[in-house]
């Protein structure tokens, strides 16, 4: 498999790497000297975003002739730029998943344009053609698995009323926050959902608060959209609440409140990736996908989801992976009552609108500013 | 030839070898040298027992260490790369600790200088771009020894702690960052990463020809020398150490203390502006949350590593930039989690302060000073 040639200089300066490369991958068909380098912006292991990568790249690990290396907590500066290069030069990394949004622009761009033999790909940017043909983004609609999440919510909830805490009131957030609600009133046409938004990806302290107060308020199941779901799921799950998981599958944190969840399917497309390459396939520069393309998952039922949600569910994810269902389709409108989607117009997961998503739909309590 | 320094540090230039009384009439500038080393050898062999007890061989830590951090000319430049802002932050609590004043609100000046630069470029979108990095140079530093003067103000003025009162206003200075980025300053196309527009590629200062190390390390150098040279052979330099030794007995012999603490205060924050300018102008091209990537916090440390003296802040930037350098090196051979880092950091600070107590202390030493 050809990674795409790697000068004299790196190999010199990769020596070390490279002999423990062609110790491992020996027995391989692929080429010995295939690094992959990961960069996480957070811990590996934080029941969530980085995780979700962090099990990606694991898949990859288990694929003989691949080296992985990974280095996590990486600041969104220069210091993932020198990551990304010291990837190169030391290690001799010839592949780089720089996972977090903040690594593409100007960064990932940067690298991509000074190292032009070697791939980059990039999670959640939105690669366009002034960007070099070396770099990639991928990314997948897991609104489509927090749909199914509000299904499962909108059954099992007592008092109709659900939780969210979410970072920041942005488009990606806006949409999942959307999705469920939207899933939630197919279950309970009068569930509602209490959003809060902590205002950034990983804290902690206000994820607890957030938690507490929305249960406080008569919530009984909670979702989120945060970096690490871990503090949502414990402290929802010691009061008594359910909740929906988001990234990866946190059912071992709290195994009686869990119902399921939206996780990403990293350690599907991480090993797809590779056997496009070593197949001599180049991969979209933008590649994009949802539960059909096995991007996004749904996590399994918990115990506490009945048989009559457990069914709507199925159906809807069974549509959904099919590729013939629209969770945005008209008439739609937000919750301060104008009309957002018109009556008869489907925006479909592709549709470049649903990326610029700025409101809350009907059914949601917050506001976006 | 030796050089008295108004403190008692010797730069020693040619060595006088076989002279009896060397080690006694050199003794401060040795101990300057010696103590520190001791104590950070003292403390990589306590980390290299630290990470032999996760059973790793710490041989390999010390050459991976050597090798991430110096051991290329890549790694040479990645270091000095990490090192350059983390110079001007720890000014940002050394030029006050001359005042007997303890700062540790750098972050919140590097950010509101960030914040200022970009305004000043965004304002001047049509100007040279000769013009414009002058205004982008001027305005972080302004917005940042802005920033700390208040810190000083409410300390000369107010009686409020310092020491408070500076940490805290970090946490507005990012709560005023988030709310201009993501209100209005915001570029309408960052939409999932909330971002001022970018201030254009004719203006940012770009790196020092033939390395990639940007000219924020000159900067850095520039600032330390400068500090020193004031702080040590400037009238006002002597007035503010009098100030910091007793400031009654300043006040008695007519010296301005207000005027001292604010002008102190305003290059303090002008360093750490300068930070946050050289973060957009050379770096990010834009502000948005990736400034707060905690520099000003790790300029605390060096500054007291460096025991608050400007020129010794020099080569314990350099140190901390090289350890977080190979730290990625460290994640990626040995597989130590990046908290690693932050142990050896901790190890380090302990060791130094530690240290403190033996100067003036060692028997050989002592003699006729």
């Amino acid at each position: 498999m050809d990674f795409g040639r790697i000068s004299r200089r790196h190999l010199l300066q990769g020596g070390a790497a490279l002999t423990l490369g062609s110790a491992l991958g020996a027995r391989s068909a692929l080429a010995a000297d295939t690094t992959i380098g990961f960069i996480y912006v957070g811990s590996r292991d934080d029941y969530g975003y980085n995780q979700a990568h962090a099990q990606g790249a694991a898949a990859l690990k288990k694929m003989s002739g691949l080296k992985i290396v990974e280095e996590e907590k990486v600041a969104e500066t220069d210091a993932v730029e020198k990551t990304m290069e010291s990837m190169i030069n030391l290690d001799g990394a010839t592949l780089l998943f720089p996972t977090s949004f903040g690594y593409y622009n100007p960064h990932m761009i940067k690298m991509a344009n000074k190292f032009p033999k070697l791939h980059f790909e990039h999670c959640g940017g939105l690669w366009s053609e002034k960007d070099p043909t070396n770099a990639g983004s991928y990314f997948g609609y897991i609104d489509e698995a927090q749909y199914i999440s509000g299904i499962v919510a909108g059954y099992t909830s007592k008092t109709g009323k659900l939780g969210f805490v979410a970072a920041k009131p942005i488009p990606q957030v806006l949409r999942n926050i959307n999705a469920f609600t939207l899933g939630a009133r197919l279950a309970n046409p009068k569930a509602t959902t209490q959003v809060i938004f902590t205002g950034d990806w990983s804290m902690p302290v206000k994820e607890a608060e957030a938690t507490n107060s929305l249960i406080d308020q008569g919530v009984d199941v909670l979702t989120c959209h945060v970096d690490g779901p871990k503090t949502m799921v414990e402290n929802a799950a010691r009061r008594g609440a359910m909740v929906c998981g988001y990234h990866v599958n946190q059912s071992p944190l709290a195994p009686k409140a869990y119902l399921t969840g939206a996780e990403w399917n990293w350690e599907a497309l991480y090993p797809k990736f590779v056997k496009m390459i070593a197949a001599g396939e180049s991969i979209p520069n933008f590649y994009r996908g949802g539960l059909k393309e096995e991007i996004v998952k749904v996590s399994p039922y918990g115990e506490a989801v009945s048989a009559e949600a457990r069914k709507h569910a199925d159906d809807v994810k069974a549509k959904l992976t099919a590729g013939d269902y629209t969770i945005f389709k008209g008439p739609i409108t937000d919750n301060k009552g104008k009309a957002v989607i018109a009556s008869g117009t489907d925006r479909g997961q592709k549709d470049p609108e649903l990326e610029k998503m700025d409101y809350l739909v009907e059914g949601v309590i917050g506001a976006t500013s | 030839m030796t050089i008295d320094t108004a403190d008692g540090v010797e730069a020693v230039g040619v060595a006088p070898a076989a002279d009896p009384g060397f080690l006694q009439r050199h003794g401060t500038t040795i101990e300057y040298i010696l103590i520190p080393g001791a104590a950070l050898v003292g403390a990589l062999a306590v980390f290299g027992v630290f990470v032999a007890l996760f059973g790793k061989n710490p041989l390999d830590l010390y050459f991976y260490m050597y090798q991430g951090a110096f051991g290329t000319s890549f790694s040479w430049q990645n270091t000095l790369t990490r090192a350059a802002p983390l110079i001007l932050t720890a000014l940002c609590t050394a030029l006050p600790a001359q005042l007997g004043m303890v700062i540790i609100g750098g972050e919140g000046a590097l950010l509101i200088g960030a914040l200022a630069a970009t305004g000043a470029a965004l304002a001047l979108p049509s100007m040279p771009p000769l013009v414009v990095q002058l205004a982008v140079v001027c305005a972080g530093m302004i917005g940042g020894g802005l920033w700390i003067m208040l810190s000083g103000g409410l300390r000369q003025y107010r009686g409020v702690n310092e020491t408070i009162s500076s940490l805290l206003l970090v946490y507005i200075a990012l709560a005023i960052l988030n709310h201009l980025v993501e209100g209005v300053m915001r570029d309408p196309a960052s939409l999932n990463k909330p971002s001022t527009r970018e201030i254009g590629a004719a203006n940012m200062i770009g790196s020092i020809p033939g390395t990639d190390v940007h000219w924020g390390l000159v900067f850095g150098l520039i600032a330390a020398v400068a500090s020193y040279i004031l702080i040590y052979h400037t009238v006002f330099g002597f007035a503010a150490r009098v100030a910091g030794g007793n400031i009654r007995a300043a006040k008695i012999v007519g010296l301005g203390v207000g005027k001292l603490i604010m002008t102190i205060c305003f290059l303090a924050g002008a360093s750490a502006g300068l930070a946050g300018m050289v973060e957009v102008a050379a770096v990010q091209g834009r502000t948005n949350a990736n400034l707060a990537a905690g520099y000003g916090f790790t300029g605390i440390l060096v500054a007291f590593l460096a025991r608050q003296n400007p020129l010794a802040i020099i080569p314990v930037a350099v140190l901390l930039g090289g350890i977080s350098a190979s730290g990625g090196l460290l994640q990626r051979r040995l597989g130590l989690p990046d908290a690693s880092v932050q142990v050896l950091q901790g190890i380090i600070f302990a060791f130094v302060l530690a240290s403190d107590a033996l100067y003036g202390r060692i028997g050989f030493l002592k003699g006729k000073s």
